[in-house]
């Protein structure tokens, strides 16, 4: 074995073809040139490239591929929102993450489990009731289950029984799940740069070109390139890029930390998520609890951790799981996020004719990557928005029709 | 634990209070246009440098405004809103 290893090692097969080229020189112009190169990015780069033939693409990226946001999320997938518009996007999202693995012929990993919310007071009950109807009524599975439901889908929930936070009952959430955040990135990645599209690590672009109400040219650390169409897809820097383009975006940044365990043993098998103790839990493939909960009490761009969250995180998770008080934490991390007045994304046009949007994706963006990849890639194609994406316009908030999620996402995830 | 200076209970741990954001300047209910109307609800300062934002001393229920640079955290000042009165 080990002189088969080092003659393996020696070979012309070694080191394997890896799934996605070195970064290649800049061309002088791309069809579509895409600002980022998180999940939503390359999501949109595969969906441009297999169903509308468009491989004349260039995806932008600051750092390393998937280092952002895609990176720190905790992978929550779900699609029990409140608005019809939010849960018919989200659902769709469930959908293809459920095919994902097939499409992009990846194993990324998706594990649906469901999703347990928890509630600790007839308020929470009442809206939970709600988010079933909205959730029954659009073809989600989804409902409101009782204390002893809700002890049978996680044995070992502290339900205080006669105590301030006694859980009364459940929304129930089975198509929700969670994937391997890095998979989704490197297969969409694979997917698009084996049918042409650049992938530009290291590259970060420091302003653009504008005529006309047109970007004509995208200008980067490595070069100025000329661009047909543009999308903005970076996460927390999303205010700042569009900036770049004189797009004012109606974005406040919040940091928002989480926190893995020591692995354990497999014991927690659903998502569970408490809204009163502003905390949520999901057990990884390898076995660490990734705890995670709302975004930091005020505007900043810092992505240091804090005590403060981390005690507050730390006393959700062992009120809830009380045996988890003596197992240690491994990581604790923030990224920034792109908070809209709303709690709904930003998708489609923007003030300029060629530049489009896929901001605000504030602490609900992972569960969308494939959804707003796809029609992401149909409103460029077509240079149209997709009927799936019009509600998202930036426009609601000059017309005040909002897309109110805000009771469907805070420490809901 | 951040501590931040209340100008009228002096430093306090910052879980003390409560974030309101970035200062807005009213507009005109008379002359503003409903687009300008959107923009003051929907947008505030963003900025990754200082931004002057209000907060409230919970226990106390007292409102103050303070100057913080929302990259570093670091709070410049913290001042009674009398003196956003008197500046004007």
């Amino acid at each position: 074995m080990p002189l088969r290893l080092l003659k393996y090692g020696l070979s012309k097969d070694y080191p394997v073809t890896g799934d996605i080229p070195a970064t290649p020189d800049l061309k002088p112009s791309y069809d579509v040139v895409i600002v980022g190169g998180g999940g939503h990015g390359l999501a949109c780069a595969h969906y441009l490239s297999k169903y509308h033939g468009i491989t004349n693409v260039a995806v932008l990226e600051k750092g390393y591929l998937a280092g952002g946001n895609t990176a720190r999320n905790t992978t929550t997938i779900r699609s029990n929102y409140i608005t019809k518009e939010g849960i018919a996007f989200y659902k769709e999202g469930v959908q293809l993450y459920e095919e994902m693995s097939g499409e992009l012929d990846f194993n990324v990993m998706f594990s649906q489990r469901g999703q347990l919310t928890l509630a600790h007071t007839e308020a929470t009950l009442r809206s939970f009731h709600l988010r079933a109807e909205m959730g029954k009524h659009a073809g989600t599975n989804i409902e409101v289950v009782d204390a002893q439901t809700v002890k049978e889908l996680s044995p070992h929930l502290n339900m205080d029984e006669g105590g301030p936070l006694e859980i009364i009952g459940g929304l129930w959430h089975s198509d929700g799940g969670t994937a391997r955040h890095d998979a989704v990135a490197w297969g969409y990645a694979a997917q698009a740069s084996r049918r042409g599209v650049e992938i530009h690590q290291r590259t970060e672009v420091e302003g653009f070109g504008i005529e006309v109400g047109n970007i004509t040219k995208v200008r980067t650390n490595r070069g100025t390139i000329s661009a047909g169409q543009v999308m903005i897809a970076v996460g927390g820097m999303n205010y700042d890029m569009a900036m770049k383009a004189g797009v004012e975006l109606p974005i406040r940044c919040f940091p928002l930390q989480a926190m893995v365990t020591q692995p354990l043993k497999p014991w927690l098998h659903t998502l569970v998520s408490s809204v009163s103790l502003h905390t949520y839990l999901v057990q990884s493939s390898r076995g660490e609890i990734v705890i995670g909960g709302g975004s930091d009490p005020y505007q900043l761009y810092s992505t240091r951790s804090t005590l403060d969250m981390k005690e507050h995180l730390a006393e959700g998770a062992t009120h809830l799981f009380p045996f988890l008080h003596g197992v240690r934490l491994l990581r604790q991390w923030a990224g920034i996020t792109d908070m809209t007045p709303d709690y709904s994304p930003i998708m489609g046009a923007s003030p300029l004719k060629n530049l489009w949007l896929d901001c605000g994706w504030g602490t609900w963006g992972f569960k969308a990557t494939p959804v707003a990849g796809k029609y992401m890639a149909q409103t460029i194609a077509n240079q149209k928005v997709a009927p799936m994406l019009e509600p998202f316009t930036m426009e609601r908030f000059a017309s005040f029709d909002l897309l109110n999620e805000m009771g469907a996402t805070a420490a809901s995830h | 634990m951040k501590i931040l200076t209340c100008p009228m209970n002096g430093p306090r741990n910052i879980n003390e209070f409560q974030s309101f954001g970035p200062l807005k300047a009213n507009p005109d209910p008379e002359t503003t246009s409903d687009q300008d109307w959107a923009r003051h609800l929907f947008r505030a300062d963003n900025t990754r440098g200082v931004i002057v934002e209000w907060w409230r001393h919970v226990p106390s229920n007292y409102f103050f405004l303070a100057e913080r640079n929302a990259t570093t955290n670091e709070v410049i000042r913290t001042f009674d809103p009398s003196e956003l009165e008197a500046a004007q």
